[in-house]
C-alpha cells in the first residue's frame, strides 16, 4: 500500500503548487483589475514599450 | 448667412457622438460637433492612431469646454512634481493619472499607445476599475507639465486634487484572500483523506487511517493558526471593548473543535472534526471576503482636499508664481482664473466676480461680489479673473472648517449589527447547555461527559448565523451595485433598515443642476432671432445663459461682435446687425420689475425694442414627484435647500401640510436640523449632492450622494446613488429591511438542525460521521437560503 502514500505525497505536492500560483497571481495585482485584461487582450500590439 | 434650409437628418460627431448643431466643422468627410473634439481627431489622425475610432463608435468625450492653456504650468513647479510622482530615477519618472473619462476599449487602446504620438511616453498601463493611468516617461524628453498637457489635448485631461498630494493611496488589503485560498486547499484535502474515515476502511489497512490522520492534524495547523487569525483579530477586537461579539463563540467553538480532535487523535479513539473545522473556517472567510467587496472606483472619503486644486497662482506685484495649496499664507494675493475653483476665503481686489456657489451652499444662481467684499472657498468662478487677497488659511476657511467639526466621531457601538446581539444570547444559552449536559453526565457515565460538552459546543457554534448574514450582505451589496446605489460597507444595509425619516436636498437632488424648463413669454419671436438669442446666450458661462442657448436648439457660429457681460445684470452684443440684450429687467428696461424680480427671470431686447421675458425652472427628476408623494405615507420627510424659496408652493402641495420645508439654509443650519431630528430620536437618511450638505450627510445615520455621474465628485458619505436610480429608494429601504428576515430565517433553520445534533450530543450518542456530514450540509443550506431569498425579494420590488 506504499504506493498510496507516494500518490498522497505527489497529489499534495501538486495541490501545494496550485496554492502557490493562487497566492502568486494574488500577489502581483492580477485581480486587482479584472476588466481591462480582456479588453487588452483583442487589441492589436498594445503596450509595445518605445524603444530607448 | 442664411440658415433657411435645415436639415432632417441629424448629423453625429465623429469624436464624442454628440449632436452635432453645427454642421460646419467638417474634417475629410466626417462631422464633429465643437473645434475640441476636431482637433482631437487631427492630433490622432497625424499620429496614425485611428484605430481609436475603429474599436468603438464614437468612443471620445465631448471637447467643448476649453481647458486653460496654461492650467497644468504648476505641474513645473519641483515641490508639486515631488509629490505627484511616485518614482524617478535617472532616465524615467513614474506618475499615476487618474482620469474620469476612461470608459471603453478604445480609451485603453489610445492611452497605452500613448508613445505613439509622444516619443518622450516610454510605457503607459490602463488600470481600467480605477480609472488610472500609470506612465512612465522619459523626464530628458518629456515632462510631467508635457504628459498632462497631452492626455488633455487627446480628451482625457488628468484629475489631480490636493488630496493627491503627498498621499499614496492604500493598497488593496487581499490578506483575507490568501487566509481563504490556504483554507480552501487544507480543507479540500483534509476532505479527501478523510473519505476512509466515512466509508469505512478494511480492518488490514488500519496504518493507513492513522497515517491519513496524522497528515490531516498536519494540514489543519495552516487553518487553525493561519487561516481563522481573522476571527481571533476580530474577537480580541470585542473583547478590548468589552463587547461579546459573535466572532468570540466561533473562536471558542474553532478552539474546542481543534483541541478535542487532536485528543481523539493521539489518543487513537477517533478521527475528530478537523474537516467541519477547516470548512466552516474557509465559508465564513468567503462570506466576509464578499461582504466586503466594494467599489474600487468609488471613495467614500472624500473630503474638501479632493474637491480643492493642488495650484493656484500668486500674484507679486507685475509677476505671477505658482503656489501649491498648502502654501498659502494670509496676505497672499492669488489670482483666480475662469471656472476655477477659490481655494481661500478672502477678498476682492481686482475684476468683476460672478461666483458659483451652487455645489457650496445649494443656491442656483451665481453671486456677483463686488470689489473689497469677502468670497468664501469652495466657490468657482465665471467670467474674466479675478484676484483677491488671502484673509483665512485654507484649512480654516469657513467651509473646510464646518468638515473639520469633531462632532462627526460616532460611537462605534452604534454600528454594531443585529446580529452580535443574538450570538450573545445564543452563546449564554449554548454554555448553559453544554454545561448542564456536563452535570448530568458527571453523575451517569464520566466517560461520556468530555465528549457530551464538546459535542454540544462544536454543533452548536453560531457560524451559521454569520454566514447566512455575510452572505446575504454580499448579495444585497452586488444587487445594490447593480442599480447603481453603491454603499461604504455592509453595516449602512441596516442602518438603511431602521431609518423613519428622509431628509432632501433640493438644487441637485430632487432637481437637475441644469435649468431646463424654458418659458417664453412675449411678443413673438422668429426663428432667426430665436437663434441669435441663443449665440449671444451661448457666450457665457451663467447657467441661465446656457439653458437659454440649449433651449434656442441651434448655435450656429452666428459670430457675435461686441459682446459685453456685465455681472449680476446681463449679457449684449450684436449678431447678424441685431443688437441683442439679454438680462435682468433693470439691464434690459431700464427699471424694476416686481412681477418677475423672484426666481430665475431672463428680459431680452433686440434693437432696444423690449420682446419679452424667459422663465427658468429646475426641472424636478424624472418620476421624483410620483416617488415623493409615495415616501409621504411610510416615512416623515422634509426638504432642506440653501436656494431661495420659490418652489415652496409646488413642494407643498406634493408633499402635504405635514412636511417640513427649510428654504435659504446655510450648509451649517442643515447640520443642526439634522441634528435637533436626531435628539428627538428620529433615524435619518439625508440625501445631498454637495459640499453644501457634506456635513448633514456625515451626521445623519445614513448619508446618501446623490450624483449625475459617478465619476464625479461627491462629498463623503456611506452610500452613493446614481440619480436615475433615485425614484427607487423605496424598493432599497425595503430589500434593507427584507435583510434581517433572511438572516433570521436561515438561522432559525440552522438551529432546527442544531437541535436534531444537539438531541443525540446531550445523550452521547453524536457519532463523528454524522456530525461531519450535518455540518457541511447546514452551511450549504445556510448559504443556498440567503442567496435565494436575497434574489426572490429583489426580484419581487423589482429590483
Amino acid at each position: 500500500m506504499s504506493v498510496i502514500i507516494l500518490l498522497l505525497i505527489a497529489s499534495i505536492s501538486v495541490a501545494s503548487l496550485f496554492l502557490a500560483a493562487f497566492i502568486w497571481s494574488v500577489k502581483s495585482g492580477q485581480y486587482d483589475d479584472e476588466m481591462s485584461p480582456p479588453m487588452r487582450m483583442l487589441l492589436d500590439d498594445t503596450t509595445t514599450p518605445n524603444k530607448q | 448667412m442664411a440658415f433657411s434650409t435645415e436639415t432632417k437628418t441629424t448629423l453625429h460627431c465623429f469624436h464624442c457622438g454628440a449632436e452635432c448643431v453645427n454642421t460646419k466643422i467638417i474634417v475629410v468627410d466626417k462631422n464633429f460637433c465643437c473645434e475640441g473634439c476636431k482637433m482631437v481627431f487631427e492630433i490622432l489622425n497625424q499620429t496614425g492612431m485611428c484605430g481609436y475610432y475603429d474599436l468603438n463608435q464614437s468612443p471620445g468625450s465631448s471637447q467643448k469646454f476649453n481647458v486653460r492653456t496654461d492650467k497644468f504650468s504648476f505641474l513645473e513647479d519641483t515641490a508639486i512634481e515631488q509629490s505627484i510622482i511616485s518614482f524617478k530615477d535617472e532616465n524615467q519618472t513614474h506618475v499615476t493619472f487618474y482620469l474620469p473619462q476612461i470608459h471603453c476599449s478604445s480609451c485603453l487602446w489610445l492611452l497605452e499607445n500613448l508613445h505613439k504620438i509622444e516619443p518622450g511616453v516610454v510605457l503607459s498601463h490602463v488600470n481600467f476599475e480605477r480609472k488610472e493611468a500609470a506612465i512612465v516617461y522619459n523626464h530628458k524628453q518629456c515632462s510631467l507639465r508635457k504628459v498632462a498637457e497631452l492626455l488633455t489635448r487627446i480628451g482625457y485631461e488628468p484629475y489631480i486634487s490636493y488630496s493627491d498630494m503627498g498621499k499614496k493611496r492604500p493598497r488593496v488589503n487581499s490578506s483575507k484572500i490568501y487566509r481563504l485560498g490556504v483554507a480552501g486547499f487544507c480543507f479540500a484535502n483534509i476532505m479527501l483523506l478523510s473519505f476512509p474515515e466515512y466509508l469505512g476502511i478494511d480492518q488490514k489497512e488500519e496504518n493507513l487511517l492513522i497515517f491519513f490522520r496524522y497528515v490531516n492534524v498536519l494540514l489543519s495547523l495552516p487553518v487553525f493558526f493561519y487561516s481563522a487569525g481573522e476571527f481571533y483579530n476580530s474577537a480580541w477586537q470585542g473583547i478590548k471593548q468589552k463587547f461579546l461579539n459573535i466572532d468570540a463563540p466561533i473562536v471558542l467553538a474553532i478552539w474546542v473543535t481543534f483541541i478535542r480532535s487532536l485528543f481523539e487523535i493521539f489518543s487513537g479513539t477517533g478521527s475528530g472534526y478537523l474537516d467541519s473545522m477547516s470548512g466552516i473556517v474557509f465559508f465564513m472567510l468567503a462570506g466576509r471576503i464578499l461582504q466586503d467587496r466594494t467599489q474600487k472606483q468609488l471613495s467614500f472619503e472624500r473630503d474638501y482636499t479632493s474637491y480643492f486644486p493642488v495650484a493656484v497662482t500668486k500674484v507679486n506685484g507685475v509677476e505671477s508664481t505658482t503656489l501649491a495649496l498648502p502654501d498659502i499664507q494670509l496676505g497672499d494675493t492669488l489670482r483666480i482664473h475662469d471656472q476655477e475653483l477659490i481655494p481661500a476665503d478672502g477678498i476682492l481686489t481686482r475684476g468683476n466676480a460672478l461666483i458659483d456657489y451652487s455645489f457650496v451652499t445649494g443656491e442656483s444662481l451665481p453671486v456677483v461680489k463686488e470689489m473689497g467684499e469677502i468670497i468664501y472657498a469652495g466657490g468657482k468662478q465665471l467670467g474674466g479673473n479675478i484676484e483677491l487677497l488671502v484673509i483665512k488659511e485654507v484649512a480654516q476657511g469657513y467651509l473646510t472648517s464646518l468638515w473639520n467639526k469633531d462632532a462627526f466621531k460616532e460611537d462605534p457601538s452604534k454600528d454594531r449589527s443585529f446580529v452580535h446581539n443574538i450570538s450573545y444570547w445564543f452563546t449564554w444559552g449554548v454554555l448553559l447547555t453544554s454545561f448542564a449536559a456536563g452535570i448530568y453526565w458527571y453523575f451517569t457515565n464520566v466517560i461520556v461527559m468530555w465528549n457530551a460538552v464538546t459535542a454540544v459546543l462544536i454543533v452548536a457554534c453560531p457560524c451559521a448565523l454569520l454566514l447566512s448574514n455575510t452572505f446575504t450582505n454580499g448579495s444585497i451589496l452586488r444587487i445594490f451595485s447593480n442599480n447603481k446605489f453603491y454603499l461604504r460597507n455592509a453595516t449602512v444595509i441596516e442602518k438603511l433598515a431602521t431609518a423613519n425619516t428622509l431628509v432632501f436636498d433640493k438644487t441637485g437632488t430632487l432637481t437637475t443642476r441644469a435649468y431646463q424648463d424654458v418659458v417664453y413669454q412675449g411678443l413673438p419671436i422668429t426663428s432667426s432671432i430665436k437663434m441669435k438669442i441663443g449665440a449671444l446666450a451661448a457666450q457665457s458661462s451663467h447657467p441661465l445663459s446656457n439653458a437659454i442657448a440649449n433651449w434656442s436648439g441651434t448655435v450656429v457660429g452666428n459670430p457675435v461682435i461686441a459682446f459685453e457681460q456685465i455681472p449680476g445684470s446681463g449679457i449684449e452684443g450684436m449678431v447678424d446687425d441685431d443688437l441683442i440684450t439679454l438680462g435682468s429687467s433693470l439691464f434690459v428696461t431700464g427699471k424694476e420689475d416686481k412681477m418677475t424680480t423672484s426666481g430665475s427671470v431672463v428680459h431680452v431686447a433686440v434693437e432696444g425694442v423690449y420682446m419679452g421675458f424667459f422663465r427658468l425652472q429646475n426641472q424636478y427628476r424624472k418620476s421624483i414627484p410620483s416617488m415623493l408623494q409615495r415616501l409621504t405615507n411610510k416615512f416623515t420627510l422634509l426638504v432642506i435647500s440653501g436656494d431661495n424659496d420659490t418652489e415652496r408652493s409646488y413642494l407643498r402641495q406634493l408633499l402635504g401640510p405635514n412636511t417640513d420645508l427649510y428654504f435659504n439654509q446655510q450648509p451649517a443650519d442643515k447640520l443642526t436640523i439634522i441634528e435637533a431630528l436626531q435628539k428627538k430620536g428620529s433615524k435619518t437618511i439625508m440625501l445631498g449632492d454637495g459640499l453644501n450638505d457634506a456635513g448633514a450627510l456625515k451626521q445623519s445615520h445614513v448619508g446618501i450622494a446623490i450624483t449625475d455621474d459617478t465619476n464625479n465628485f461627491t462629498p463623503a458619505s456611506d452610500a452613493i446613488l446614481d440619480a436615475s436610480k433615485l425614484p427607487q429608494l423605496e424598493q432599497f429601504i425595503q430589500l434593507a429591511k427584507a435583510n434581517k428576515v433572511i438572516v433570521m430565517t436561515a438561522f432559525v433553520i440552522s438551529i432546527v438542525y442544531n437541535i436534531i445534533g444537539l438531541s443525540f450530543a446531550v445523550q452521547g450518542l453524536l457519532s463523528p460521521m454524522i456530525a461531519a456530514i450535518l455540518m457541511p450540509i447546514s452551511s450549504i443550506s445556510i448559504l443556498l437560503i440567503s442567496f435565494g431569498f436575497t434574489h426572490l425579494t429583489a426580484k419581487w420590488l423589482s429590483l
